[in-house]
This record gives C-alpha cells, sequence and structure tokens, in this order.
C-alpha cells in the first residue's frame, strides 16, 4: 500500500505539474512547488477528495510544507 | 439516464475543476441527453476543462473572458459553428478580491466593486447580449446565486450585493425575452465546497452550520444543484420563469433556529 507520502507526492505532481524530484518532505507548497493561491486551495480540495478527510481553512492556511500536509493528513486519519 | 433532454444544446459557463457547481450540472445535463459545450476562463484552467469535456461527450469547450466584449464575440462565433443554435444557457461565475470577502463591507474599494459586480452580474446581461441571436425559441437561461443576496451572511459582504443585481438581472432578462418563450431564472444553492466559495472567509464555519439549522439536516452537493438545473432546462419546468429556486435544503425558509440548538 502507498504511504501518505507517495500518495501526497502523486497528488502535487498532477495537480502542480512539477518533477516527482522536487516534491520532498521539506519543499515549501509556494515557493519551491510554485503553487499560487489558488493551486494551494485545490491542493487541499484533492486532498480532502483522495483521503476522504476534511481539513478546514484555518488549518489548510497552516500547510507549508509537502511534510505538513502529511502531517495533517495523517492526523485525520488517526481520528477516524 | 433519462432523455429528458435529448437534442438540447446548452452552454456551461464556470467550469474550473472537478468540484465546481457548473461542473456538477453540466454532469446532470450530460446525463439527460444534452449536448454540452462548456466555457472557461483562463489558461490555467485549460488542460482539467478539456479532461471534464471528454468526459461529458467530447463537446465543444471555448475561451470566454466575460469581461472582454471581443472574447464575448468569439464565444458567440464559437456556438453558432459548433451548435448553430443554443437551447440552455449556464452562467456561474463570479469574482471579487478576497479582502472583500471578509471584514467590512464599508471599506470596499470603488474598483473592487465595479470589478465584482462586472464579472458576477453584468456578465449575465453581456452573455444573454452576446447569445441574443443564438438563443432557440424556448430556450432556459439560469444563473446560480445564493441567499446571501437578500440576506446578512457574514464575510459574503461584497458577494452578497453582486448577487442581488444579478437576481434583478434574472427578473428584467426574463421579462425581455419572455415574449420568445426563453426563461430565466436563478439557482439559489446552499454553500458547496468549491474552490471558489473556500475564498469567503470563515467558509468551513458555514458548512457546519446549514446542517443544524437546515428542514433537511443536511448540506447540499453540486448534484443537487444539477438535477435542479435538468428541470429547469427541461419541459418540465415550462412555465417558470424570472424565480430565484432554492436549493439549499430548505434552509432559507427557517426563521428561528431549532429548539435543541443553543
Amino acid at each position: 500500500m502507498a504511504t501518505t507520502f507517495e500518495k501526497v507526492k502523486k497528488i502535487i505532481v498532477e495537480q502542480l505539474g512539477v518533477d516527482e524530484a522536487e516534491v520532498t518532505s521539506e519543499a515549501s507548497i509556494t515557493d519551491d512547488l510554485g503553487a499560487d493561491s489558488l493551486d494551494q486551495v485545490e491542493l487541499v480540495m484533492a486532498f480532502e477528495t483522495e483521503f476522504n478527510i476534511d481539513i478546514p481553512d484555518e488549518e489548510a492556511e497552516k500547510i507549508k510544507t509537502v511534510g505538513d500536509a502529511v502531517k495533517r493528513i495523517d492526523e485525520s486519519a488517526a481520528t477516524t | 439516464m433519462s432523455a429528458l433532454l435529448n437534442g438540447k444544446r446548452a452552454l456551461v459557463t464556470g467550469v474550473a475543476n472537478r468540484w465546481s457547481i457548473a461542473t456538477g450540472i453540466a454532469r446532470a445535463l450530460h446525463e439527460h441527453g444534452a449536448r454540452i459545450a462548456l466555457a472557461y476562463q483562463g489558461e490555467r484552467v485549460k488542460d482539467e476543462v478539456a479532461k471534464l469535456a471528454a468526459e461529458l461527450g467530447g463537446g465543444p469547450v471555448i475561451e470566454c473572458d466575460v469581461s472582454n466584449d471581443a472574447s464575448l464575440g468569439a464565444l458567440r462565433e464559437g456556438i453558432a459553428k459548433e451548435f448553430g443554435s443554443l437551447d440552455v444557457l449556464v452562467h456561474s461565475i463570479a469574482y471579487a478580491n478576497k479582502e472583500d470577502l471578509a471584514g467590512k463591507v464599508f471599506d470596499t474599494s470603488r474598483s473592487g466593486f465595479a470589478l465584482a459586480l462586472d464579472v458576477s452580474s453584468y456578465s449575465l446581461i453581456a452573455l444573454v447580449s452576446a447569445l441574443r441571436d443564438q438563443f432557440a425559441d424556448g430556450a432556459s437561461i439560469m444563473a446560480m446565486t445564493y441567499l446571501g443576496a437578500t440576506r446578512i451572511v457574514p464575510n459574503y459582504n461584497l458577494m452578497g450585493i453582486a448577487k442581488a443585481a444579478l437576481e434583478s438581472a434574472v427578473r428584467y432578462l426574463a421579462f425581455d425575452l419572455g415574449d420568445r418563450g426563453i426563461r430565466v431564472n436563478a439557482i439559489s444553492a446552499g454553500p458547496i465546497k468549491t474552490a471558489s466559495a473556500r475564498q469567503v472567509g470563515g467558509f468551513s464555519r458555514i458548512l457546519e452550520v446549514v446542517p443544524k439549522l437546515a428542514p433537511l439536516r443536511r448540506n447540499v452537493s453540486a448534484e443537487d444543484v444539477g438535477k435542479t438545473a435538468v428541470y429547469l432546462a427541461s419541459d418540465l419546468a415550462s412555465a417558470v420563469t424570472g424565480d430565484v429556486h432554492f436549493v439549499d435544503a430548505g434552509f432559507h425558509a427557517m426563521g428561528m433556529y431549532p429548539p435543541d440548538l443553543a
């Protein structure tokens, strides 16, 4: 089974059209991967759809890096 | 699969991604037999919209900037070429600067107001004007609105004002086009989690409130809106025009909190 990180990486590559190698845990979604504000919203929605979770806006704003996204998704998975 | 809309040609505007309300509407119209053309705005959504169009029967995909008259002219030409005439137009377009979707309405700038009203309200008039000779007699036009047009929904702010103008335009256009049997209505959907809706301040909280208050005790989906769009597009709504039709699980009808809600 794919890990959360692998799934997140796949979504980011599809959504932002970036190279897989660029999507590291430390990569900043805006600064390193070039997401604009609409990209960020769409990414969060793609995570919600893929993992069947809810990420409220105030928490979505805290997701800065790929690692932050993975952590937030795993937290949701742990509570459901 | 019904044949309610067999042979009807529908132009759906405002498709940006798979979560768009317009996508739900296009899907429902397609499922009921309509041929679908999609109009989108901006290079960034082009690939996504093309992908959705392929799922919806592979109809035409046309770029249109509704704030640009030349672009509207190109849309008219595209529709004339691909469809000839048009039986259904879906307007699902709105924009306001993010700073105008939170805070105080009295802080709204003149330019922010003009932009929001141009893209969100005037665009319906502009689309109808551009496509006036394309509409078949008996065509159905529908626009998406929200309760924030007539009630105070904190943070909806400038978009509420723009939707009020849109709802009024729906009524006047219904009169203007009524002699051709063309119907114009608005669908007032409950809040739906789309990329655009998330630009409204505190949107997540709005989604938590509706299931506690609405008679049906739930939020609505783009699919719910799509089903109503099928009805409005079809002959089943043959005498319905100039109306704002609520698809909001009944939320708009409430006048008091339910007793179990503190």
